[in-house]
């Protein structure tokens, strides 16, 4: 099972290294870690998506919050949350074919970035599915290159209670 | 020049200044190490500081040294070490202290900051090659930030679960000038440790004991480390509990109390395997269920209800499920844990204990005409009344040491129990004497382990450490020829070497050598050694192709011991 973990980290230099290198000794597997700025300078946030039985990811979750200039983990798991990923993709795109790839990536709210003489660049976001179904979708047209942010997440906020 | 004295009202010092301050600071008077290019300016400060330094003759010596400094003192061991070599030399002794989570500060010098990435003369990546050795490590590149960083590293490496601490200094950080009054604080915002348990699991713990008619204490090092045996007494005590410690748990109960089980494990006691798969509640301190401890996880005291107590979340649950875990100091949590417990006779349990401990204590035998390997512990053990710091090598010396010395106090045991480190016993007992210069410190070795840190014998002779060296030497690595033995057709591939005259050895590095082949001969060769001032080496030349028994084979359950049936012939 996926579960999308979210840490806060100091930001400072080798922060990194210690947590990959963590993941890499104890043999867990990430499915995508990103790392970004927050709104504290200080601070950065690793969203992780690891893959693994409950067992695995609780000792992820430990093993993490044990990592020295790792100040808060969290686990997604079972909460509300908005989870996103950003996806630039180039399709083979022969002039003919444009109209209907056009209205594909409208469906998918996407938008072109680029032109090219035989492809387009896409900029497509969302939960992790749109951005596979959207990968299947233009698959038969042809994918060229394929770059993808790895999944960030927030929990969502309690609703207002009327 | 003379440096400035340390307590110097100037306001500006070199790095190398705020740094030997700076570990005065925390209480450091002894440390270890090795010199070389870019610590020089470090050196420099160190050679009118107040502080009794040894040099050992390898790095990894010196880290060993400052590890079992730690272990026998309880205070936080130091190591200093030079770049890309000298720190590199220190990775098994980290990696050896990682593993039994002994408090260390590991001090390399560094390239200069500009060369750093360049392939410079000695230079290593040092914190990318420690970090999985070490609890926490970083580099120090500006001066302002040193006082503090080394003030985080004995926080770090002595609360919590304690670990190797390295902090890498580029040498210009070391030689530049920076104002340094004022008192430094500590900022780790991810750093947090939890020693007082939660009051209702430990309730619940309590209850488990009350009703538990035949529970066991499995003890590990965690005990030592958080000085909790007073407590793990008065527990073992009032709630009437018996107790089995894990080879680092061992001093942490006295084993020549009625309720001690001794070691329990791959080569622990029959009776303390037996009660462990027999119990109905299981309550570890300080421990984490090994695989040396437990054999075939599966299996492992299948009728169990599992309490664990650590200050390591990550430790509960990790192998073993746990039923009523309590995360927290040992101290903290067994001194809350006795109040509740109430005493029970628990008959039947203690009676089936001691038919277990009657019909299958350790044994050799006693009639052989050569020297057995454990009548020498037996002997040291003996003659030494059960006081002294033990230190060991690893194979089969390490579990002979640990199956027939009775040890009677924390802190008395001093071995490479995680990691498993031929050549620990030699530093380690370096290490423990510096601690302890009262004490006496016996290094149970094997041949083997004991070439390879030999060379540390000139270290001790040097600072005039009368440590005892106890070589059981059977020419082989005992515990591997041993597994050739049983599951590889006696094929003894690779696993002997022609081994030095050890007397003659310890002569020629100023040390008192010893021969000893003739079984009659051992207690006056081991009376001698005790009374020696000089370092002394006795080279007993052991029964060749003795066992460690009994022997739970890896993958097997811990009722499935090896040896047995052996054991029994010998009444």
């Amino acid at each position: 099972m996926k579960h999308l973990i979210s840490a806060l980290v100091e930001n400072k230099p080798g922060v990194l290294a210690h947590v990959a290198g963590m993941f890499a000794a104890r043999a867990f597997n990430i499915d995508s870690l990103v790392v970004g700025r927050t709104e504290d300078p200080k601070l950065s946030r690793m969203t992780i998506v690891v893959v693994g039985d409950d067992r695995v990811v609780e000792q992820v979750r430990k093993q993490l919050a044990k990592v020295v200039p790792v100040v808060k983990v969290q686990d997604f798991v079972g909460q509300p949350i908005v989870a996103r990923d950003l996806m630039l993709v180039s399709i083979s795109a022969p002039p003919e074919k444009r109209p209907e790839i056009v209205s594909l990536i409208e469906m998918f709210k996407g938008k072109v970035v680029d032109i090219g003489q035989k492809t387009l660049m896409v900029e497509v976001s969302g939960p992790e599915s749109k951005i596979e179904a959207f990968i299947n979708a233009c698959k038969p047209y042809g994918i060229k290159s394929v770059a993808r942010t790895g999944t960030i997440a927030m929990p969502r906020q309690a609703k207002v209670e009327s | 020049m003379k440096s400035k004295p340390c307590n110097s009202k100037s306001t500006v010092k070199a790095g190398a200044q705020i740094i030997v301050d700076t570990l005065i600071g925390e209480g450091v008077d002894t440390m270890f190490g090795y010199t070389g290019g870019v610590v020089l300016p470090l050196f420099d400060k160190l050679y009118d500081a107040p502080i009794n330094f040894v040099v050992p003759r390898h790095e990894q010596g010196g880290c060993h040294m400052a590890d079992a400094y730690a272990r026998a003192s309880g205070k936080v061991g130091v190591v200093v070490a030079t770049s890309g070599p000298g720190a590199c030399n220190l990775v098994t002794g980290l990696a050896t202290a990682m593993m039994d989570s002994i408090p260390m500060v590991a001090l390399t010098g560094q390239v200069r900051t500009e060369l750093i990435g360049n392939d410079a003369f000695q230079e290593a990546d040092t914190t990318g090659i420690t970090r999985p050795v070490t609890k926490y490590n970083c580099i120090v590149k500006d001066v302002k930030d040193l006082a503090r960083t080394i003030r985080e590293a004995f926080h770090i490496a002595s609360t919590g679960r304690q670990g190797p601490v390295l902090i890498d200094i580029p040498v210009d950080v070391a030689v530049a000038k920076f104002s340094a009054d004022g008192p430094v604080e500590i900022d780790l915002p991810g750093y947090r440790v939890r020693t007082k348990g939660h009051a209702r699991q430990i309730s619940m713990a309590a209850k488990a004991i009350n009703k538990s008619k035949q529970p066991v204490l499995y003890v590990g090092g965690g005990v030592i480390s958080a000085n909790a045996s007073e407590e793990l007494r008065a527990l073992a005590e009032k709630a009437h509990l018996p107790v089995t410690m894990t080879l680092l748990g061992l001093g942490s109960y006295d084993q020549r109390k009625a309720e001690s089980l001794d070691m329990l494990g791959m080569h622990g006691s029959a009776y303390a395997n037996y009660a462990v798969q027999e119990c109905d509640l299981l309550i570890a301190v300080g421990a984490r269920f090994d695989d040396r401890v437990t054999g075939k996880v599966a299996t492992f005291a299948p009728k169990a209800k599992v309490i664990h107590i650590d200050i390591d979340p990550a430790s509960i649950s990790k192998n073993v499920n746990v039923d009523i875990p309590v995360v927290g100091g040992a101290k903290e949590i067994l001194s809350e844990l006795v109040k509740e417990v109430e005493y029970e006779e628990r008959k039947n349990w203690f009676d089936k204990i001691a038919q277990w401990k009657k019909k299958f204590p350790f044994r050799y035998d006693q009639d052989s005409q050569t020297i057995k390997p454990q009548y020498v512990v037996d002997e040291v053990c003996r003659q030494t009344k059960s006081e002294a710091i033990i230190t060991t090598g690893v194979g089969q010396n390490q579990m002979w040491a640990a199956q027939f010395y009775k040890f009677t106090r924390p802190r008395q045991l001093i071995s490479s129990g995680g990691l498993g480190t031929m050549g620990y016993g030699l530093p380690a007992a370096i290490g423990a004497q510096v601690a302890k210069p009262d004490a006496t410190v016996v290094d149970i070795d094997g041949d083997h382990s004991f070439n390879m840190t030999m060379t540390e014998l000139a270290t001790a002779v040097e600072h005039n450490l009368p440590i005892k060296v106890c070589i059981l030497n059977n020419g082989y690595m005992g515990m591997v020829r041993q597994w050739q033995e049983l599951f590889y057709g006696k094929r003894y591939s690779k696993s002997y070497l022609s081994n030095p005259d050890y007397a003659a050895v310890a002569r020629a590095l100023g040390a008192v050598g010893i021969t000893v082949d003739k079984k009659e001969d051992v207690p006056k060769a081991v009376k001698k050694m005790l009374a020696e001032k000089k370092p002394c080496v006795v080279d007993f030349r052991v029964e060749r192709e003795e066992n460690v028994w009994p022997m739970v084979p890896a993958g097997k359950s811990l009722n499935e011991m090896d040896g047995l049936d052996i054991l029994e012939r010998l009444i």
